[in-house]
C-alpha cells in the first residue's frame, strides 16, 4: 500500500482571484452572504430546498421562495485535494469540498475548507462557514474545520 | 418491448484524420479536418459526398467546446447539393453515440438518406478542454461551482471517485488497472497517441492532479476529426462493408443526475455513479439483452474511475463491486484467445480516450463498427454485439448497441 501523501495545511483560494455573477434568482443568496448570513433557496409553498437557486420549485412548481438564515454549519459529502492555483498554475494546496448544509436538507454548496491539513479532510467532517471577500464587493462562503 | 427501429439502420462508413497531441493539428483548420473525416467516411461507405443529405450532431453541434459546426458552412466547403435533416443533441460529449439514434430518427422519418455524425477537435491554447470549467466566464449558475477551484472535468470527477471509494472501498489500484488494461491495447495501433506499455510502478509514480486522481487517470488531450455515416438497412446492403446494424440506442437520463459534476447536487447512490443507469436500462429493454451478452464494451473513458462506475451502471457487475471486477482482470482483452479474461467482457479494445485519442467519444463508435464488421485491430472472435457509451457528463448521456449484419 502507498503511504498517504502529506500535503500540509489546506488553504482557501485567494478571494481577489474569484469573480461571480448573479441573476434575480441567485442574488438574494449573495446579498445574504455579504451580510455574513448563510442561506439557501427554500420553496415557500412546500418547503423543498434547492441550490443553486432557480425560478421554480422542481417539486411543486411554485415560484415563491424563502431565504432562511441557516446555522452556518455543514458536513463534508465529498472532496478532492488539488495542488495548483488555477489562476496562475503555482503550487498551492487547496481542498474543494461538496457539503450538505445543516438546516437545509438536500441543499449543497461547493467551497474550499481550511483549518486543517489537506490530508486530514474526510467525508463526514463537520465544518463551519468562513467568509471570503472576493471581487466586486461580493463575499463567498468557504468553510473551516469545526 | 423491442425498439420499433431495431435493426432498421446501420453505420456504413467511418473516417478519421490522424490523431494529434493537443494543439499540434495547427495550421489545419476545424473544417479542413472535418472534411477529411467526412470524405474518408464516404469513401469507406462507397458513396459520393453528394449523397450526404443529413447531419446528426451531438454536443450542441460543438467542435470541441468553443467552436461550432455549421451545416451550411460544411455544404459550402464540401458541395452537398441538398440537406434535409440537420439536428443536434444538446449538452456535451455524453450524447456521442446517442447521435446515431438522432440519425436514425431522421432516416426513419424519411427526411434523409445518408446522415453524417461528426466531431472535430482542435485544442489551441485558448480552446483547451482540460480547463474548460475554470476558464469559462462566470455566470450565475457556475458561480456556485467555479469559486471552489474545481477547474477541469477531472477535478470534478475526482470528487465523485472519492465518494465511490468512501461508500464501497474502491481503490486507486482499480483505477490503475483500468489505465494499464487500456494501454495494453494500443501497442499495435499505429494511430494511438500512447503506445508504450505501462507498469504499475509507472502508474503509481504519475503525478497527482486532483487527489485521488493522477495524471494517468485523465484522458489524452488530442486534436483530430472523426465522422461516421448512418443510413437505412436497404441502402446499407449496397455499401462497401458489412453494415454495423443499429440494434438499440438511447439518450437522456434522470433528474437525480442532471447537470452532474457541474452541479454536485446528486444524492446517493447517483453521486458515485456514471449517471448511465437510465440509458443502460433503456437499451437493455429495447434489445432484451444484458451486459453479459455484449462481446465488447466501448465505454467513454475520459477519466478512469468513470469506466468502473459504468461497469456497475450497465450491469457488468453489481453496484459497489466495480473494484473487484476490474482487479480480477475482467476488462482485459486476451489477444491470443481473441476474447475476454476471467469471464469478463473486454473494454476499450482500441485504447480508448486514455491511450488512443480523445475525440469526444467518436473513436468508441469507430471501434464498435470495426468490431462488428470483423476488421478491428484487436478483434474479438465472432463479435456480434458491441456496446458504445457516451458520458458521464451533464445530461444527456447515451448508449448504443451495434450488431453484426
Amino acid at each position: 500500500m502507498r503511504e498517504p501523501i502529506q500535503y500540509g495545511p489546506a488553504k482557501l483560494l485567494p478571494g481577489e482571484e474569484i469573480r461571480i455573477t448573479t441573476n434575480p434568482n441567485t442574488e438574494p443568496f449573495w446579498e445574504a452572504a455579504k451580510a455574513h448570513k448563510l442561506t439557501a433557496c427554500q420553496c415557500a409553498q412546500c418547503g423543498h430546498f434547492r441550490m443553486p437557486p432557480s425560478p421554480y420549485c422542481p417539486e411543486c412548481s411554485s415560484r415563491e421562495v424563502d431565504w432562511p438564515t441557516l446555522p452556518g454549519t455543514a458536513t463534508v459529502f465529498s472532496f478532492a485535494v488539488c495542488n495548483k492555483n488555477p489562476a496562475n498554475g503555482e503550487d498551492f494546496i487547496y481542498v474543494p469540498i461538496v457539503v450538505d448544509l445543516d438546516g437545509a436538507p438536500g441543499a449543497r454548496l461547493n467551497a474550499n475548507v481550511t483549518g486543517c491539513n489537506a490530508e486530514d479532510v474526510h467525508i463526514g467532517m463537520k465544518v463551519t462557514v468562513e467568509w471570503t471577500e472576493i471581487q466586486d464587493g461580493w463575499v463567498l462562503p468557504n468553510f473551516r474545520k469545526a | 418491448m423491442a425498439w420499433a427501429n431495431q435493426d432498421k439502420t446501420a453505420i456504413v462508413g467511418v473516417g478519421a484524420t490522424d490523431y494529434y497531441v493537443r494543439g499540434k493539428s495547427w495550421p489545419r483548420t476545424i473544417n479542413d479536418m472535418a472534411g477529411e473525416a467526412i470524405l474518408k467516411a464516404c469513401a469507406d461507405a462507397g458513396i459520393s459526398i453528394k449523397d450526404i443529405d443529413g447531419f446528426a450532431y451531438y454536443s450542441t453541434a460543438g467542435a470541441g467546446y468553443l467552436d461550432k459546426f455549421d451545416t451550411a458552412s460544411l455544404m459550402e466547403t464540401l458541395g452537398m447539393p441538398n440537406i434535409s435533416f440537420s439536428a443536434t443533441l444538446t449538452s456535451g460529449g455524453g450524447g456521442c453515440p446517442g447521435a446515431i439514434g438522432l440519425a436514425t430518427a431522421g432516416l426513419m422519418n424519411e427526411d434523409c438518406k445518408y446522415v453524417v455524425t461528426l466531431m472535430a477537435l482542435q485544442q489551441l491554447p485558448q480552446h483547451r478542454l482540460g480547463v474548460v470549467f475554470g476558464s469559462a466566464a462566470p455566470n450565475p449558475e457556475n458561480s456556485f461551482l467555479q469559486p471552489s477551484g474545481l477547474v477541469g472535468p477531472g477535478h470534478l470527477m475526482s470528487v465523485l471517485a472519492r465518494r465511490h471509494m468512501h461508500l464501497y472501498g474502491t481503490t486507486q489500484d482499480a483505477f490503475g488497472e483500468i489505465v494499464m488494461a487500456t494501454r495494453a491495447n494500443t501497442h499495435n495501433r499505429p494511430k494511438a497517441v500512447r503506445k508504450a506499455p505501462l507498469t504499475k510502478e509507472e502508474y503509481d509514480a504519475s503525478v497527482m492532479l486532483a487527489d485521488p486522481l493522477r495524471r494517468l487517470d485523465f484522458c489524452l488531450e488530442t486534436d483530430g476529426a472523426v465522422a461516421v455515416i448512418t443510413t437505412t438497412m436497404d441502402r446499407a446492403k449496397d455499401c462497401r462493408h458489412k453494415p454495423a446494424v443499429v440494434h438499440a440506442c438511447a439518450h437522456g437520463g434522470q433528474r437525480e443526475w442532471g447537470r452532474a459534476f457541474a452541479w454536485m447536487g446528486m444524492l446517493d447512490p447517483h453521486f458515485a455513479s456514471s449517471g448511465h443507469k437510465f440509458t443502460a436500462d433503456r437499451i437493455w429493454a429495447q434489445s432484451g439483452l444484458a451486459a453479459k451478452d455484449m462481446d465488447v464494451a466501448l465505454l467513454y473513458d475520459h477519466f478512469s474511475p468513470m469506466v468502473l462506475m459504468q461497469l456497475e451502471d450497465y450491469g457488468f457487475c453489481e453496484k459497489g463491486e466495480g473494484n473487484d471486477y476490474v482487479l480480477a482482470g475482467k476488462i482485459r482483452y486476451d489477444a491470443a484467445a481473441q476474447g475476454g479474461v476471467n469471464g469478463g467482457v473486454p473494454v476499450n479494445t482500441h485504447g480508448g480516450n486514455l491511450s488512443e485519442a480523445y475525440i469526444i467519444g467518436m473513436t468508441h463508435i469507430v471501434e464498435g463498427v470495426e468490431q462488428v464488421r470483423g476488421t478491428a485491430i484487436n478483434q474479438i472472435k465472432d463479435a456480434e454485439f458491441a456496446l458504445v457509451s457516451g458520458g458521464p457528463a451533464s445530461l444527456p448521456v447515451s448508449s448504443l448497441i451495434l450488431r453484426s449484419a
